[in-house]
């Protein structure tokens, strides 16, 4: 298994991931041992993603350019 | 021509101008009167110098006016001008007193009229796309879930809300908004810039770098869309390294930028839908999968633990196992005690009897009686042999005194003997004279006979292959015999040699021995 740190997986790439572990218990086909690593990996997961759909914060900013280059930005209505 | 109408100049009455002065005021006058004008007309001729101005006419179907576009404007230009083409020309009129002409100074020139336009924009499109501008190889994936969108489009208008409202309806995200103008003049220079500003961002830095860009635009004219067309636009869309979407326009439009973008939009709306994904749809999904995680971990363990408790159900239980050998140990236990003192008192019997015979006084008593026993028959022993002496004496003295008459009888009897042997041998002396004659007919015969003899004898019979069987000088003649016999002593026509018979008589008895019985029965 490719145990890349959790934190840094994408959200795309820890929900495949997550997909993988789940179906390879489902499957049943691991040992015992594994299978507790696994779930704990699946949780670590699971976890991740979910944070990562909480971070949901709606900010929306203007850009303050000069001569092609941001420079600042201003908090714009998101009306 | 205006001038040529004055009436003829009257000395003193009207003013004299120099060449220059007049110029200088008809420039005025033109360039006063038309300063920024526009002027729609065909490309008559067109010359291109090494200098990079441009001298061209623009032409309706009876008059012309010169026109120059200096480089710089040419560079700035959305079409490169050729003849032929329909053009609107923006422009103010001067003069060129050099050569009393005057002419329009075009600065900004775009087609006039669809066809035009369409065809324009084609050629553009092929040459950028000849460039590998639109090269589908280019095209960079679109990020799944976006953590910052940067939207370059008009910060008023509904495009940008609609794109705000269905991003914080799908999946709310920071945005970053790059105002720019997204028609007229300014908007290519603006959107390129926008594009290549949200590039040139630092990941980490203070303002976020976009992992998306959108470049967005409402429907429109064509006219009004024509900045996405232009070839600013197209380079900086193609040059992103960030991915870009773009939504310039209704479905039905297409601007050359669409080309160049990663993906393509249909509307503002659905630009914001290929950003983000549905956050719900996810939620949902991960709550889904984390119900099934939870779930195949529980019956992996469930089958587990129900595999365990079958399997020690299938165990014996130890009790059952041990039942049967304590019960023997618990039996041989009881036994041992009294086997052992009935082992113990049954050797201490026999040592009793044992002990009681070999007492000292016992033995002592034994001795003396074996000593009596021995004294007695070592007395007999000396009666017997003085016995036997005695009558052995006599017999002696018995045959000494038979001795003598007997020698004296022998001696009487050898001297009668002698002489008729004497006698006797006197006869064979004279027969011994006789012998030689005799002894050669005699050799004959004995040579006559010792044939017959030896065609009767059992040499010849060994010659033919027959053999003597002996056992310790006997001659065996049968297989009884044999059989019972240590060694064999074989003999053959030309020796003889010792042969062993085997132990047990063969179950098969050998065929050469009864086959030569009778042969050899017949011989003794």
């Amino acid at each position: 298994m490719t145990e890349k740190p959790i934190a840094d997986l994408s959200f795309e790439e820890a929900m495949a991931e997550l997909e993988r572990v789940v179906g390879a218990l489902e499957r049943g086909d691991v040992a015992l041992e594994a299978s507790i690593a696994l779930y704990e990996r699946g949780a670590a997961l699971k976890a991740h993603c979910a944070a990562k759909l909480a971070d949901a914060e709606a900010k929306v900013e203007l850009i303050r350019a000069a001569e092609g280059r941001a420079v600042g930005t201003t908090p714009m209505d998101a009306a | 021509m205006l001038f040529e109408d004055d009436p003829p100049p009257r000395p003193g009455n009207s003013p004299e101008y120099t060449v220059s002065e007049l110029s200088g005021a008809v420039k005025r006058v033109i360039e006063g009167e038309f300063g920024l004008i526009r002027v729609r007309g065909e490309i008559g001729r067109v010359s291109r110098p090494a200098s990079g101005h441009l001298y061209f006419d623009l032409k309706d179907d009876r008059n012309v006016i010169a026109a120059i576009s200096w480089k710089g404007q040419v560079a700035r230009m959305a079409i490169r001008p050729e003849e032929g083409m329909e053009v609107v020309a923006t422009g103010k009129m001067t003069t060129f007193p050099g050569q009393s002409k005057y002419q329009l100074i075009v600065d900004d020139m775009v087609p006039a009229g669809a066809g035009a336009l369409m065809a324009m924009l084609e050629k553009r499109k092929a040459q950028l796309a000849s460039e590998g501008l639109f090269d589908p190889a280019r095209k960079k994936p679109i990020p799944y879930l976006p953590r910052v969108i940067g939207v370059v489009t008009s910060p008023s208008g509904a495009v940008i809300r609609d794109i705000l409202h269905r991003l914080s309806d799908r999946f709310p995200r920071h945005v970053l908004v790059w105002p720019v103008a997204v028609q007229g003049e300014k908007c290519p220079a603006e959107v390129a810039a926008a594009i290549r500003g949200f590039n040139a961002l630092e990941p980490g830095g203070k303002i976020p770098r976009p992992d998306l860009i959108i470049v967005a635009r409402g429907g429109g004219s064509m006219e009004d869309l024509w900045g996405f067309n232009e070839e600013v636009v197209v380079r900086a869309a193609a040059a992103s390294n960030i991915p870009l979407i773009s939504a310039v326009g209704h479905e039905t439009d297409t601007t050359l930028i669409d080309h160049a973008s990663d993906r393509r939009a249909p509307t503002p709306t659905a630009a914001a839908e290929m950003a983000v994904p549905v956050r719900a749809d996810l939620l949902a999904g991960l709550a889904d999968l984390n119900a099934r995680l939870a779930r195949s971990q529980r019956s992996l363990m469930d089958r587990r633990s129900q595999r365990l408790s079958d399997l020690s159900r299938a165990l014996p239980r130890l009790d059952a196992l041990l039942a049967t050998p304590r019960q023997r140990l618990d039996a041989a236990t009881q036994r041992l005690g009294s086997a052992l003192s009935l082992a113990a008192q049954k050797k201490r019997g026999l040592f009793a009897a044992l002990a009681s015979r070999h007492r000292p006084l016992a033995l002592l008593t034994l001795t003396a009686r074996k000593a009596e026993t021995l004294k007695a028959r070592a007395a007999t022993l000396d009666d017997r042999a003085t016995r036997r002496l005695e009558r052995a004496t006599a017999r002696l003295e018995l045959f000494a005194s038979r001795l003598a008459p007997a020698l004296t009888r022998l001696k009487g009897a050898a001297s009668r003997d002698i002489a008729r042997d004497r006698a006797r041998l006197a006869q064979a002396a004279d027969r011994l004279e006789a012998f030689p004659k005799t002894l050669a007919s005699l050799t004959l015969k004995l040579e006559a006979l010792d044939r017959t003899r030896q065609t009767l004898g059992h040499a010849e019979t060994l010659a033919r292959g027959f053999a003597i069987l002996r056992a310790d000088g006997q001659v065996v003649t049968s297989a009884k015999e044999a059989a019972k016999a240590q060694s064999l002593e074989i003999e053959l026509h030309d020796g003889s040699f010792t042969a062993i018979p085997s132990a047990a008589p063969a179950k098969k008895p050998r065929p050469a021995k009864p086959a030569d019985k009778p042969g050899q029965g017949s011989l003794f």
